[in-house]
């Protein structure tokens, strides 16, 4: 990530996920890319995968109804003899039709999260991958840097870059399930497995969210939804909330933090996130990175002046940041947050974050 | 007949007398001319007393072996029932909970653990958190400037998700309660006072006290609600639903006369419905009041029995404003009940908990209120699987009984619990030391505490919380399609 937007190709990250071939078996791999789409900017980037003609004619059918289609086109793709029967990858730039949020009595975010939803669980063979604005998610069943190369990434530039290599061992190896999971704008890669899947699932469902694609991260990226924006919480209450410190931490602090924290990890019990987790949260206003509170999976963090680096292994970064100015590896639960100099939402997250727990964090 | 054969070995059988001054159904006699003691088995309620405390294992319990002829529709129960009831024209009384052969649905659900992939946690290396909050939740936090802007409302803080069962003085001991007191004290959890009203020396366990308010309002005034850490509304109970309590006046001596607010020597009887209460507004009415009477500093709890309609009851109740849903199941314990309800009425726990979690979920309010569930936990793993199945903690009658020394015959309704639990005859009350009996209750948590956490790690997860409602930790193993539905679970090898 560059904290100052300045946006790079999406050569490097390919670079660097390549060099982690091995911790992936082809089975899944994908890219997110923040700043991509400037010129439509304010347009709703949809990117879906459709299984056939159908699915495709159906959802354009839903889509229509309930927004305004500025664009519709098939994501440009080169045929790269590793990628196997993609399905068919179309984006779409839309922007709700105002009679329909008002209709539906929510918010636009809300409204567009709702669609996402319906065309996941209800339109069979249509999966919406991606859903924010000004930026993208690019995701299939391939080694990842196959699937770079099929979606011709080194052709888009982003001011965030977040890559993810497969192993799969739960569910299956398709499209859909490949990482990043996104919704709106967020996106979110993971490495782990989360034994509290069900749990977050299923409070997450009471909120309206609709778990589709068989796989554990989809659960994390509406947590990080439900908390920041629905719920309007500061990024640390999250962070609390999804791997919060240990009891014996917090009967340590002072009690007016304690009440806090406490109260956070009762409000929220539900969405703590449990078993090994390394994640990348993305977003317009920057980039997170944390591990569960124990720390099951490894992750390095890396900065060189106005860039931050995440990744399990820190010769990933080294690909393409020899020099570091600084390495290290974040404590469990320890957040690695980067926040983008321009971004409206880091102000208004600085102002209200005034109960940050010493040295639980890394602010870039 | 009887129900018991008593063999008494001579050759180890020294005539002390023990077995005598130990039964208080007067089972085992002295004969002072030929100086011997000998049995006459047709009181013995097979509790066991003499047996343990024969100093040379000269007695042997066992079934009485001459039944009737074999018959699969009418076995000896039956037959035995009807002879009573013939003599008597009553109603039968029994004690504990229904021990017909339904299925445990409990046994028909399986743990996960992880392999490779998802590593499991060891307890004995890395932290495992058991603490639970009771109480209701709201729909957001409110944080300003770092700091919460609004208290949530009141929570019980629990060690673990495991509380002791409402259980009256007058049903049981001071002492067995003074028991459980202590144990919950010292394991950080909870016990509560059932309908007989705190007696003046269980004031100092407050803070671990819940205070219950049932249809007979005995023992409740002002200070008894301040006094405790929560109230309970009992509106049913598993072992009978639809039925008021009755204490008989025997039972009614000085001490529980005092604490219950009634006169000595009467019954105390509790009618069938509380008489404020006829419709969900008066629940409400009910549940608002004791907050007002107390602050609302206290989390309300509303127990109820399972029975056929207890999602839409449960759902109710959340929206009447409990903090807290009790769900008593079929085979919840009582110190008296009428033995064809007992046996006949209500659900099995595991539906009624599966049914009333996946309901509120559907409406969307799980999230705002505690779910309890008691009938019949037996051990650590139906801890386990009650909490995946939805429950925020369960209550505990009979185990924490059988950990004070209750032998289960369920003779509770007599008064003559040789074991000195479910009694108030002074004599029987003292077998029962409540520091004996606080550090067996204490232990008990403590091993089911150490058990959980073995569980947990081996699912992966190191906080109870990434247990509650996920489902997807058990499986199913010899049930319908249908009841695999009602329980949301998958089959095993899914």
């Amino acid at each position: 990530m560059n904290k100052k937007g300045e946006v790079f190709s999406g050569e490097d990250i390919i670079k660097s996920i390549a060099l982690m071939h091995d911790r992936g078996n082809g089975l899944g791999g994908g890219f997110a890319a923040y700043g991509i789409y400037p010129e439509l900017k304010d347009y709703y980037a949809f990117h879906l995968f459709y299984d056939d003609t159908k699915a495709r004619e159906d959802t354009e059918h839903f889509l229509n109804r309930n927004f305004n289609v500025e664009i519709a086109e098939q994501i440009p793709t080169r045929k790269v003899p590793a990628i196997e029967k993609p399905p068919l990858v179309w984006r779409y730039f839309v922007k709700p039709k105002p009679e329909k949020i008002l209709q539906s009595d929510v918010g636009a975010n809300d409204f567009v999260v709702k669609c996402v939803m319906e065309i996941n669980s209800s339109i069979r063979g249509a999966y919406v991958f991606s859903s924010g604005k000004n930026m993208g998610a690019f995701k299939g069943v391939g080694y990842p840097e196959d699937i770079g190369e099929f979606y011709r990434l080194e052709e888009y530039k982003g001011y965030i870059w977040m890559a993810h290599g497969r192993f799969p061992t739960n569910t299956p190896g398709w499209w859909g399930g490949a990482h990043p999971f996104t919704l709106l704008d967020w996106a979110v890669v993971h490495n782990g497995e989360i034994s509290s899947y069900d749990a977050n699932r299923r409070y997450l469902e009471m909120f309206g969210y609709e778990c589709t694609l068989q796989t554990d991260t989809e659960v994390i990226t509406y947590i990080f939804d439900f908390l920041l924006r629905k719920q309007g919480l500061p990024l640390d209450v999250a962070v609390t909330a999804v791997a919060s410190p240990f009891w014996t931490q917090i009967d340590r602090l002072d009690p007016e933090k304690r009440e806090l924290v406490k109260t956070i990890r009762c409000v929220y019990s539900s969405l703590l996130v449990n078993g090994p987790f390394s994640i990348i949260v993305g977003s317009s206003s920057g980039m997170m990175a944390l591990n569960d509170r124990i720390k099951l999976r490894p992750l390095t963090a890396a900065t060189k002046g106005d860039f931050l680096y995440v990744a399990s292994e820190e010769s990933a970064i080294r690909e393409i940041c020899p020099d570091p100015e600084r390495v290290w590896s974040p404590k469990g639960g320890e957040p690695v947050i980067g926040w983008l100099e321009t971004s409206e939402a880091k102000n208004a997250e600085l102002e209200n974050i005034t109960f940050q727990m010493e040295n639980r964090a890394f602010v870039f | 007949m009887p129900n018991f054969l008593i063999e008494r070995d001579r050759d180890r059988c020294i005539d002390c007398q023990v077995c005598v001054r130990q039964c208080a159904n007067e089972v085992h006699k002295y004969d002072e001319e030929e100086g011997r003691v000998f049995s006459d088995e047709m009181e013995c309620v097979g509790c066991h007393r003499c047996v343990v405390m024969c100093p040379t294992r000269a007695l042997t319990i066992r079934r009485f072996p001459l039944d009737y002829r074999q018959n699969a529709n009418w076995t000896p129960d039956y037959i035995n029932a009807i002879y009573k009831q013939a003599e008597t024209g009553g109603i039968l009384l029994t004690g504990m909970g229904n021990d017909r052969p339904y299925p445990v649905y409990w046994d028909h659900m399986l743990i996960n653990a992880s392999q490779v992939t998802n590593p499991s946690i060891d307890p004995l290396r890395e932290p495992m958190e058991l603490k639970t909050f009771i109480g209701r939740k709201p729909e957001r936090l409110k944080i300003e400037n770092g700091k919460l802007a609004e208290k949530i409302p009141p929570q019980l803080e629990l060690e673990v998700p495991v509380m002791f069962s409402a259980m009256s003085f007058g049903s049981i001991s001071l002492n067995a309660i003074k028991s459980l007191a202590r144990a919950a004290e010292q394991e950080g959890t909870f016990y509560n006072t059932g309908e007989g009203g705190l007696h003046k020396d269980l004031y100092r366990y407050g803070k671990n006290t819940i205070v219950q308010v049932a249809s007979g309002r005995f023992g409740v005034h002002p200070d008894y609600l301040r006094a405790g850490a929560a109230i309970e509304i009992k509106i049913g109970q598993g072992a009978k639903p639809g039925i008021g309590g009755h204490l008989p006046g025997e039972k009614v001596g000085l001490q529980v006369s005092q604490t219950r607010m009634i006169p000595e020597g009467t019954d105390a009887i509790s009618p069938a419905p509380h008489h404020d209460i006829y419709s969900i507004e008066d629940l409400r009415q009910l549940i608002y009041s004791l907050k007002e009477a107390t602050n609302y500093e206290k989390p309300v709890f509303v127990k109820i029995a399972a029975v056929h309609n207890v999602a839409a009851i449960a759902s109710g109740i959340a929206r009447a404003g409990a903090d807290a849903i009790v769900i008593d199941g079929y085979r919840g314990g009582t110190g008296a009940a009428p033995l064809r309800t007992r046996d006949n009425v209500g659900i099995p726990i595991e539906f009624a908990l599966a049914a009333v979690d996946t309901r509120l979920r559907q409406e969307g309010i799980r999230n705002q209120v505690s779910l309890i569930i008691a009938g019949s936990i037996r051990n650590s793993a139906d801890v386990v699987k009650a909490v995946a199945l939805g429950a925020d903690a369960v209550y505990i009658g009979t185990a924490a009984l059988i950990a004070l020394g209750c032998h289960v015959c369920q003779k509770c309704y007599t008064g003559k619990c040789n074991w000195g639990i479910a009694t108030q005859d002074p004599k029987l009350v003292k077998r029962l030391n409540p520091e004996i009996g606080a550090r067996r209750a204490a232990n008990l948590l403590r091993a089911w505490k150490h058990e959980i956490k073995e569980m947990l790690g081996g699912m992966g997860i190191n906080a109870i919380d990434s247990l509650r409602g996920n489902r997807l930790m058990l499986r199913g193993i010899g049930l319908t399609d249908r009841e695999l539905k009602i329980l949301g679970i998958k089959a095993a090898g899914e």
